[in-house]
């Protein structure tokens, strides 16, 4: 068999196993910090499918963003968590029943869903790429993104805004009657006005 | 015979393209790691030097052989694994922080053509990469189990997030400029000569940019932990911070993962701002070096400008830190962004 078919093969195979095996490893593993560990190699082998596709600028946004920022602020609350194991396993029994339940009831439904679906006939159509293949796909997502959809793309934009602001309102207030830094002066203030040279006359003190 | 080498190393085929991409790998890993030896010892040189001390002058002649010395004092020594620490992670972290030093300079072209991989998303790459290393730190500090390893890890984290937001925005700045997310070709986009290089460039932008490259310059100080940044190891405050619980080899580890990314950013300063490996006039005494020294040298001009300011800046105070990257620079680097957007549109004409 040829190398180049071969060798894409293998990598589709190496990273889908390796995400499916990490997201189980997501739910099973005991300690919660190897729980985001196992996520972030989720992230990271999903990543490598998006390369495996050409579409690399979308795994470079994955990585960047949910492994970066996502993943760090998972596992920052992760670590401080003060978790006791034994109590939190106390439970299980209990629960098993109902949630054993919920999950033969998703699964039916999967099931479901799953034999009666069918591809329409006018699906085809609709997977047409807007942009011919032969642009690199940071070009070709832009040029979607900022001509045709661009009004979108601004109030989506407008929508985090609006939620960056309501974050901020929430969380931010001030305690009356704390003294805070004033940055501009400490920076601004100079040997001359901190320091005062009085000449002391003796035996009269200040 | 003759045969087989060609076909060995026919980059069309696959065969030769592996063969070709694992020799560029190996080349670069030989030459970085020897190079960060001599790094080392130069950083400690000027160090040193600044302070009126000899610094390292026993081993070799003056001193030349001492990184290598140390390489074998790490690699002796017994590795310690402190009771209560989660093995595996604690193990793992060192491990991890050098392969994302030494990954992130698969991108980086030192001459034209000397690359390992020329990708057309290098730059994003590059900070894909940058916020994979958080992570050896992050899980080395938690895995210690100890306090200051937990503290230090934490502080470091937030600082390299945060400097990694105006790095980002700078970067967006060059971007713009060249038109380009490749690498070598934002090299390209600053040939003929120093005036045309983007941090110095002989047009009304460079009022913009010149600071840009400072701001760069600074935040890759506070990316890398080192001096006036180096609040994770803050060594009055939390005895050496992530690495408290670390010894021999898996310190060694740490050390050459954190000497590798200094030595990036400072080559990613010479890509970005400096014209990367064109020579500042494009005649003939200079065009004679070639390309790989110029890069070499103005990368290690950039580590002497690092390795300068922690023998002169004293250490920063946290909320001082954070204040300057998210009050300061990122407002800063953001305006920036929206200058020269509006200079490539309305002054260049492009789009």
């Amino acid at each position: 068999m040829d190398l180049a078919v071969l060798l894409p093969a293998v990598a589709f195979y190496v990273f889908a196993g390796a995400a499916i095996a990490f997201a189980f490893g997501v739910v099973s593993a005991r300690n919660p910090v190897r729980s985001v560990l196992f996520l972030i190699m989720t992230f990271f082998s999903a990543a490598g499918l998006f390369v495996l596709m050409g579409a690399e600028f979308l795994a470079m946004i994955l990585i960047m963003v949910y492994v970066g920022a996502v993943a760090v602020l998972f596992l920052f609350v992760v670590m401080m968590l003060d978790i006791d194991f034994v109590e939190l396993r106390q439970g299980f029994a209990d629960y098993l029943p109902l949630g054993g339940l919920l999950a033969f009831i998703l699964t039916v439904e999967l099931i479901v869903l799953g034999a009666s679906w069918h591809v329409s006939t006018k699906a085809e159509g609709l997977r047409q790429a807007p942009i011919s293949g032969d642009t690199d796909n940071l070009r070709a997502i832009s040029e979607v993104l900022y001509t045709d959809y661009a009004f979108f793309i601004e109030a989506a934009g407008l929508v985090l805004l609006v939620a960056m602001i309501g974050a901020i309102v929430l969380t931010n207030f001030h305690k009356p009657g704390i003294k805070r830094q004033n940055i501009s002066a400490q920076v601004a203030r100079k040997a001359e006005d901190g320091v005062e040279l009085v000449d002391v006359k003796p035996g009269q003190g200040l | 015979m003759a045969d087989f080498f060609t076909m060995l190393f026919d980059t069309t085929t696959t065969l030769g393209w592996t063969v070709v991409t694992l020799l560029k790998v190996l080349g670069f890993v030989v030459v970085l790691l020897i190079s960060l030896a001599f790094i080392l010892l130069a950083d400690r040189k000027i160090w040193a030097a600044v302070q009126m001390r000899k610094g390292p002058n026993v081993v070799g002649a003056f001193g030349l052989l001492q990184s290598f010395a140390d390489f074998l004092k790490f690699a002796f020594k017994e590795v310690i694994i402190p009771a209560g620490t989660d093995k595996f992670i604690f193990i793992m972290a060192p491990f991890l922080s050098l392969v994302m030093a030494f990954i992130a300079w698969s991108v980086i072209p030192v001459a034209p053509g000397w690359v390992v991989s020329d990708l057309n998303v290098g730059i994003l790459y590059l900070l894909a990469i940058s916020s994979l290393g958080v992570y050896g730190i992050i899980l080395g500090g938690w895995a210690s189990n100890s306090k200051y390893s937990f503290l230090g890890a934490l502080r470091s984290t937030a600082q390299m997030v945060s400097y990694e937001v105006s790095i980002g925005f700078v970067i967006v700045t060059v971007l713009l400029l060249a038109g380009s997310m490749n690498l070598s070709e934002i090299v390209e986009a600053q040939a003929g000569g120093f005036w045309h290089w983007n941090g110095i460039a002989l047009s009304p932008i460079t009022l913009v940019m010149l600071p840009m490259m400072v701001v760069f310059f600074i935040s890759a100080l506070a990316e890398t932990n080192r001096p006036p940044f180096d609040l994770p190891e803050a060594e009055s405050e939390l005895v050496a911070g992530y690495q408290v619980e670390y010894s021999s080899t898996l310190y060694l580890l740490f050390m050459i993962g954190e000497y590798l990314n200094i030595v990036l950013m400072c080559s990613m300063v010479t890509i970005l701002f400096l014209g990367g490996w064109h020579a500042p006039i494009d005649v003939a005494p200079f065009t004679w070096i070639p390309p790989v020294f110029w890069f070499a040298f103005k990368a290690l001009f950039i580590f002497f400008l690092f390795a300068m300011v922690k023998a002169i800046v004293p250490r920063y105070r946290y909320d001082q830190l954070m204040r300057l990257g998210w009050k300061v620079f990122l407002p800063m680097s953001m305006g920036a962004v929206v200058l020269v957007s509006a200079w490539v549109v309305f002054a260049q004409g492009g789009a």
